[in-house]
């Protein structure tokens, strides 16, 4: 192939180009054409490809996303928002903390292990490009039915790779969660959530400012991978027609990450930079254009300097390749000796590739001949905008009519107690440690609360005992039922998870997957889960610090359930108080904050029995915060000693979970109708142990957050006692709640 | 005492390992693999990671790194050197303890909190637990089974060195449930749990790995 340069591109105006093989639109090509006053280069033309894919340009969900800057509430914590590599918030004593959550569901089907693996790897890397040391990841996953063949295949390789690259980066993994459900079967979800602290004086911006400085390639070199992942795999759906995908997908090295990890923190601790930004999807082309449109707003780049892993590459494919663990900095020339130092002290490979300048142009250069000569604002920031249309499916009402009131409910203490086996071994809510045990919780030693957990906890300064708190959530079968207060809802629980363990909730990030935009039925679900989630997010006073849309979840025809996880993060001033799960001392008493109502539509009980209808609940966000102030405040005083919020599966599974943790058991009443108060899945409830002599102190402070509030009963034994219904023995509960993964997964790897 | 650590290039437990030597009332001295200097220790640890990416076989690379000339020269001298996880895959590459770690049985890592029984409470690092004492620490490992030929075997097991060995079920395979060994002097400690992830009641499961840092304090002081 002989070189394309925009030599070429003058004399050649009507040169045949590829722009729909790449995923570029007609309309979009010819926008190409009039910002650039002649027809793009070949190197050009990769470029916009991947930044105006669907995956960078955010182009069909930009429209709805601005809710969450314009509903943005008042507040002093956020130090860096929506637009940077990841947002920052202000957790005080000088620390902040910076968090972001990532899909990389495609790539996970395709190939397991390295998709689920460079998920983890690109998120990471986010975090670092912030400045910040990466402290915990986690992990929400979502696959097809937990017996159909192909789970078999993507949900260990995923794990594995989760692991296997989490692992050796020696970040803990603290939280995470499983749910299968069969429109997944196609479409697994892999959103993984790093999260890092910093000084506030060490924060990084993605910015290329100040004429002369140097721009610097470092980590990794360059190969042939994922080339075109996020135009070609990321923006579309999957067709069997197509060939294979594979080679589209990044492997991983996690070993070149953890070197560069060590490796940047030193170069940050020395100030040795001006902007840094990491090199994800999109490769060069995103890092050159959004560190020059982000500062002075020209830079020249020098293509052949870059170090390749595969000489025979194209100019293109180099821009175009999503090799991992590789990084961009801004270096003033003074400084390039010590940062090169630090490189080499690391055995980091690290170039020079060119310089800033006050051009308003990004230039690249090969074998001395300019190939590319943009704005870089047009390829980084002003890609094309969409207002889809959106419309609700045509099946919504008739859905949201076809409650679970045709099931038939158990009765009878017997029927209950098997009820409440059958759920408690159901995929969705059985043992996951089959998953968690192949990650590592253990290492920087600040883990304080882990999975299976209501949030994950790490400690950030071993003096004071400041630590940060993380939960991620999403019912997607509330979201498919109605989107938007099902978007309130996975906030709601999110938020509550936090402030269960003891933590006041602080800021939001989201992972928003759905099928294709391109059907308005599933426009229509995002910009009514968009709409609650921001509207929540204002409610509760909130900060949505940043994310990432996912869209042509899809197979064929059928998308997957609307899945907008929601991540909250929250602070506790000692981690010490932190409040865990389980019961772990005889003879304290368990109390139900909340009041329950029969709320089944959705439920993980109508889903055992193949039911998808009817009305939500509905998410009180009021009463949610007075809740959280409760359980912040019991906390701080050390009234309660273990608390549980109730979600899939009710009381039932809650008190059993409580008890399995440490195997304590419990013997509790209920009030009302037995099936109702022990399975229903009404939100803004919460389980907690409070010894006696904490009582009065703590039904005071429920009181004064008017709580309603139910005495269960109390703790100690070898069994689940529910009074009058059934009693089961612990051990028989386990083995329930153990056995599911061994059987469905044991053999894989 | 300054008890050294050594940090690898995919070291990743290195900052827990200082953590824990430091609360012991040690002094933690950082060193690093390109180097010769041991900087005055009186004692070292291999901390726990994935050393060069764990490329080739675990620890088969750190084992040439320019420290582990010094450190092996001090080691067979009697100075007391502790190998965890990678550390200890470290030391059988080292041939400083013999044996070789392999995958474990069932082919994944596993992160677990896992009993032990102390079998040999008179090594450098070992003498503040009982001999029989059973502790919890966790275990996290794709490469944990310890395996070694017959002759080997039995000498260990005749000649006291295994140290620790896993309690109830065999979690990865390893020969006779080893869960660590010590050289003939006993100075030498090698083990796949992490005594270090087990110092504080917040972030461990127990504290029972405390004494390991602990212990080789006392014993220098005693030497």
């Amino acid at each position: 192939m002989t070189l394309d340069t925009v030599q070429k591109a003058n004399i050649d105006p009507d040169h045949e180009q590829p722009y729909s093989a790449l995923g570029l639109k007609e309309d979009e090509y010819q926008r190409i054409r009039e910002i650039l006053g002649r027809r793009p280069t070949s190197s050009e033309l990769a470029m916009y490809s991947v930044m105006w894919s669907e995956h960078c340009s955010y182009k069909s969900s930009k429209v709805h996303l601005r809710q969450f800057g314009e509903k943005q509430p008042k507040t002093d914590a956020l130090l860096v928002g929506i637009g940077e590599n990841a947002g920052v918030v202000d957790v005080g004593q000088g620390y902040a903390v910076t968090f972001k959550i990532e899909s990389h569901n495609h790539p996970s089907f395709v190939e397991p292990y390295q998709g689920a693996a460079t998920g983890v790897g690109g998120i990471v890397r986010d975090i670092l490009t912030m400045g910040a040391r990466p402290i915990a990841i986690m992990d929400p996953l979502r696959f097809g039915p937990a017996n159909a063949p192909d789970t078999r295949r993507t949900l260990p390789g995923v794990v594995a790779g989760i692991g296997g690259y989490g692992n050796c980066l020696g970040l803990p993994n603290i939280g995470g969660e499983i749910v299968f459900d069969e429109t997944y079967a196609g479409n697994p979800l892999v959103n993984a959530l790093c999260v890092g602290v910093m000084r506030h004086e060490d924060i990084k911006l993605a910015k290329a400012s100040g004429v002369g400085n140097l721009v610097v390639l470092f980590g990794a070199k360059t190969g042939g991978d994922g080339i075109g992942g996020v135009s070609v795999l990321a923006s579309e759906s999957f067709d069997a027609t197509r060939p294979s995908k594979r080679p589209s997908v990044q492997v991983g090295d996690p070993f070149a990450e953890k070197v560069l990890i060590e490796c940047c923190l030193e170069i940050f601790a020395e100030d040795l930079v001006i902007g840094i930004q990491d090199l994800g999807g999109a490769g060069l082309s995103c890092a050159t254009s959004e560190l020059a449109s982000a500062g002075t707003g020209g830079m020249h780049v020098v293509l052949d300097r870059v170090p390749l892993r595969d000489p025979t590459l194209a100019p293109e494919e180099i821009l175009m390749s999503e090799s991992q663990e590789r990084m961009c900095a801004i270096v003033e020339p003074m400084k390039i000796a010590r940062f090169l130092e630090l490189c080499a002290k690391w055995d980091v490979t690290a170039t020079v590739i060119g310089e800033v300048n006050d051009s308003a142009r990004l230039t690249i250069e090969w074998k001395n001949q300019i190939i590319v000569n943009v704005p870089p604002r047009t390829v980084a920031h002003e890609g094309p905008v969409y207002e889809r249309p959106f419309a609700p499916p045509a099946e919504q009402k008739q859905l949201q009519a076809n409650g679970p009131s045709t099931i038939t409910r158990p009765k009878s203490g017997e029927q209950l107690r098997q009820t409440l086996l059958d759920l408690i071994s159901s995929p969705n809510l059985a043992d996951k440690s089959w998953v968690t045990d192949q990650y590592d919780k253990y290492v920087q030693g600040n883990t304080v609360l882990a999975q299976p957990e209501d949030s994950g906890i790490v400690r950030i300064d071993e003096t004071s005992g400041l630590g940060i708190a993380i939960s991620t959530d999403a019912n997607a079968r509330w979201c498919r039922l109605d989107p938007y207060e099902g978007a309130r809802l996975a906030l709601a629980e999110s938020y509550r998870n936090v402030a269960t363990t003891g933590a006041r909730p602080l800021a939001v990030t989201n992972c928003l997957n759905f099928g294709s935009p391109e059907d308005p039925a599933v426009m229509w679900q995002f910009e009514r889960a968009v709409t609650g989630l921001a509207d929540a997010c204002l409610e509760l006073g909130l900060p949505v610090t940043g994310g990432n849309v996912s869209f042509y979840n899809q197979t064929g025809k059928v998308a997957i359930l609307p899945t907008p996880v929601v991540g909250v993060l929250g602070v506790i001033a000692d981690v010490a108080k932190r409040t865990p799960m389980a019961i772990d001392v005889e003879g304290i008493g368990l109390f139900l904050l909340g009041e329950t109502r029969d709320d089944f539509a959705g439920s993980e009980w109508a889903n055992l029995h193949g039911h998808l209808g009817g009305m939500p609940p509905r998410a009180d966000l009021e009463h949610e915060r007075r809740l959280a102030n409760l359980l912040i405040e019991a906390s701080t005083r050390e009234l309660i000693s273990a608390a549980h919020d109730l979600s899939d599966g009710g009381l039932a599974i809650a008190v059993a979970e409580m008890a399995l943790r440490k195997m304590v058991g419990a013997s509790i009443s209920v009030t009302g109708d037995p099936f109702v108060a022990l399975f229903s899945e009404t939100p803004g409830r919460v389980v907690v142990a409070v010894a006696l002599d904490a009582r009065k102190e703590f039904l005071a402070l429920v009181d004064s957050q008017r709580i309603a509030v139910e005495h269960l009963g109390i703790t100690g034994g070898s069994a689940l006692v529910v009074a009058g219904q059934f009693e089961i023995e612990l051990e028989a509960l386990s083995t329930a709640h153990t056995g599911t993964f061994h059987r469905l997964f044991s053999g894989t790897r | 005492m300054r008890i050294g650590v050594v940090t690898f290039p995919g070291s990743l437990d290195d900052r827990d390992a200082a953590r824990a030597i430091r609360m012991a009332g040690g002094e933690a001295v950082a060193l690093w693999h390109n180097d010769h200097s041991l900087r005055n220790i009186d004692g070292v640890v291999l901390p726990g990671g994935f050393s060069y990416g764990d490329y080739l076989r675990c620890g088969a690379i750190a084992r040439f790194a320019p420290i582990m000339e010094e450190i092996t020269v001090r080691a067979k001298a009697g100075m007391p050197l502790l190998g965890i996880c990678n550390g200890f895959q470290v030391l059988c590459e080292s041939h400083l303890l013999p044996g070789a770690l392999t995958r474990n049985s069932d082919l994944h890592f596993l992160c677990r909190d896992q009993e032990l029984i102390i079998e040999n409470n008179s090594t450098s690092w070992t003498s503040e637990y009982s001999l029989g004492q059973h502790i919890t620490i966790p275990l996290k490992n794709g490469e944990g089974s310890y395996q070694c030929d017959d002759q080997t075997l039995s000498l260990l097991e005749s000649e006291g060195r295994v140290v620790v060995r896993y309690a109830g079920e065999n979690p990865n395979g390893s020969r006779n449930s080893i869960a660590g060994i010590t050289n003939e002097r006993g100075n030498i400690v090698g083990l796949m749990p992490h005594p270090e992830h087990a110092i504080e009641k917040l972030t461990g499961p127990t504290t029972d790995g405390f004494a390991f840092f602990t212990g080789v304090l006392k014993t220098l002081v005693a030497s």
